[in-house]
């Protein structure tokens, strides 16, 4: 199996760089895998009796970076993969998602990645997922991403998702679950334009004593997009916890924000912010006096928004 | 340089029209340095949205180095010459400030020419420039680079509304430094919008805006001398000192 040119171009968006077959990687495509590489300290092997893989990632790893894009090109495919993460104690790695959809048909082209990850002490692992959709067909993109993450003592986890662009739909789930000294620091960015609808719910529950949790979601919403934020944090011991929700409403798009904190111990202190409104008409005349127009100044905004 | 003839602006407040540019024309020579002044409510920040374009003027014409700019929207103006730093600059979520700095230079500017631009405004450059210029940063923080990304650029004309405001007496001499220089060394034409003394004194010209109308114009030396204490631009510079 070889990419064609426009699903190459799919999966380094994806990438956030050129993909590059060195280090560990797994490339998936259009519900197979295309190609895979292990290191010394990390090894990727198949799923038994369902699709994905599972991935041992060695307390001796520092700083490696592991890259698993999908690329989905087939309209009409509906692809479910199920990848674990088994990450040792004491171990420092980043992992490179994402998936991409190149649709040219009909019909609607869907991706559901279920991605656990088991995190050992000490650990410090940053997730980065990528999702994109493009295609000059009348098809939908679809994709559900399910993450469950297991944060044992004192590991740590950067959770960084971002929804580029031209994905029509899709509903995330998220749960943490942190243990003791655990820290989470989690960002989602989400771009909704057209008809596109998002529905995002991401549950953190704080377990561990001096666990900790600060969860960002910044989104924009144009045209006639839709999107629903559902974080909640709950608080089963002495722990902090902050979610910060900012969306910037364009056009005659919907935004709907729901923060939920709960806590459920006396030294649980969790705070919620949320703020919903359009583009500042004062950045947009400063952006103006340095010699933008009018909608280069509102592309600078949400770059940097959603930087 | 800036030639302005006759500019009216007029507002509605609470149905009835109230005007707070009357007939105000007045220019700006290659390398002057003019300081408007007066009291507060005079219109001249007003006079600085209608010269920038952020405001359109109801009459009257605004000429930049011989070509018309009265019907030039903001970005056209500030691609014709037109600098300007607001007296209270926005804040922008996500935005470094190395990153505005590039915007405002209009191209992306190396790190050490970036720390040089904060360092003349008197910011640390190490502890600002990959800090976001958000609502992490005070108002006087935010002011400063705001000034900044006023000189980031070389401009025909740029214009500083109360430059001075919400800025602490250690950061403000250095500011009158950096004004000085521009003035003086690269002969950029200036409009300077204070209530400040020590910029009051560095004009070549001085103009006096009351109830939207020139009061009184001339060179910092007629303007000054014989000034009673509760003259407007006194008067002003006793109630918003630095």
């Amino acid at each position: 199996m070889k990419l064609e040119e426009a699903e190459k171009s799919v999966l380094d968006i994806v990438n956030g760089e050129e993909f590059k077959e060195e280090g560990a990687y797994n490339v998936r495509y259009n519900g197979q895998a295309l190609c895979h590489g292990d290191t010394e300290h990390v090894k990727i092997k198949k799923k038994e009796g369902k699709p994905g893989i599972d991935v041992y990632i060695s307390g001796e790893t520092k700083g490696e970076r592991l890259h698993i894009p999908v690329v989905v090109s087939v309209s009409g495919m509906t692809d479910v993969v199920y990848n674990d993460f088994y990450v040792e104690d004491g171990a420092e790695v980043t992992i490179v998602a994402g998936c991409g959809i190149h649709n040219a048909g009909c019909n609607d082209t869907r991706h559901d990645g279920i991605h656990t990850f088991h995190v050992g002490k000490r650990a410090n692992v940053r997730y980065e997922e990528k999702h994109y959709g493009e295609g000059e067909g009348t098809g939908e993109n679809i994709l559900n991403p399910v993450t469950k993450i297991i944060l044992e003592e004192n590991a740590v986890f950067t959770l960084d998702t971002s929804q580029i662009k031209g994905v029509d739909s899709t509903n995330r789930k998220t749960e943490v679950v942190l243990g003791r000294g655990s820290k989470l620091f989690a960002t989602e960015k989400l771009m909704t334009h057209g008809n596109q609808s998002a529905v995002s719910d991401m549950e953190v529950t704080l377990n561990g004593e001096e666990s900790s949790a600060q969860i960002v979601s910044r989104s924009v919403a144009d045209g006639t997009s839709r999107q629903t934020f559902h974080p909640r944090a709950v608080g089963n011991a002495m722990c902090h916890a902050h979610i910060q929700c900012d969306s910037i409403i364009m056009g005659h798009a919907q935004v709907a924000s729901i923060p939920e904190i709960d806590a459920k111990h006396i030294d649980a202190a969790i705070i919620h912010e949320a703020a919903i409104g359009r583009i500042n008409n004062e950045q947009l005349l400063k952006l103006r006096t340095l010699g933008m127009t009018e909608e280069e100044a509102e592309a600078v905004i949400i770059e940097a928004f959603l930087n | 340089m800036l030639k302005v003839e006759d500019l009216n602006f007029t507002i509605l407040e609470e149905g009835k029209e109230k005007k707070i540019i009357d007939s105000v024309s007045f220019e700006v020579a290659d390398g002057e340095l003019l300081v408007i002044t007066g009291p507060n409510g005079g219109g001249k920040s007003t006079l600085a949205k209608l010269l920038i374009g952020v405001e359109n003027a109801d009459s009257g014409r605004i000429f930049l180095d011989g070509e018309e700019i009265t019907d030039y929207d903001i970005n056209h103006r500030a691609n014709a010459g037109l600098g300007f730093a607001f007296q209270q600059p926005p804040r922008f979520k996500g935005m470094t400030v190395e990153k505005l700095l590039s915007l405002a230079a209009g191209k992306a500017l190396p790190t050490p020419v970036c720390c040089k631009l904060l360092s003349n405004v008197g910011l640390c450059a190490k502890e600002y420039i990959n800090r976001q210029a958000d609502a992490t940063l005070s108002g006087g923080e935010m002011k400063r680079i705001e000034i900044a990304t006023a000189m980031a650029k070389e401009h025909k004309l740029c214009i500083f509304d109360e430059p001075e405001a919400g800025i602490d007496l250690w950061s403000f001499t250095m500011l009158v430094k950096q004004f000085e220089k521009l003035h003086k060394e690269k002969k950029e034409s200036i409009i300077i919008i204070s209530h400040q003394e020590r910029i009051i004194n560095m004009a070549d010209r001085i103009m006096v805006i009351k109830d939207g109308k020139v009061e009184k114009s001339g060179n910092r030396e007629e303007m000054l001398q014989g000034l009673p204490m509760d003259s407007p631009v006194c008067g002003c510079m006793e109630q918003e000192s630095c």
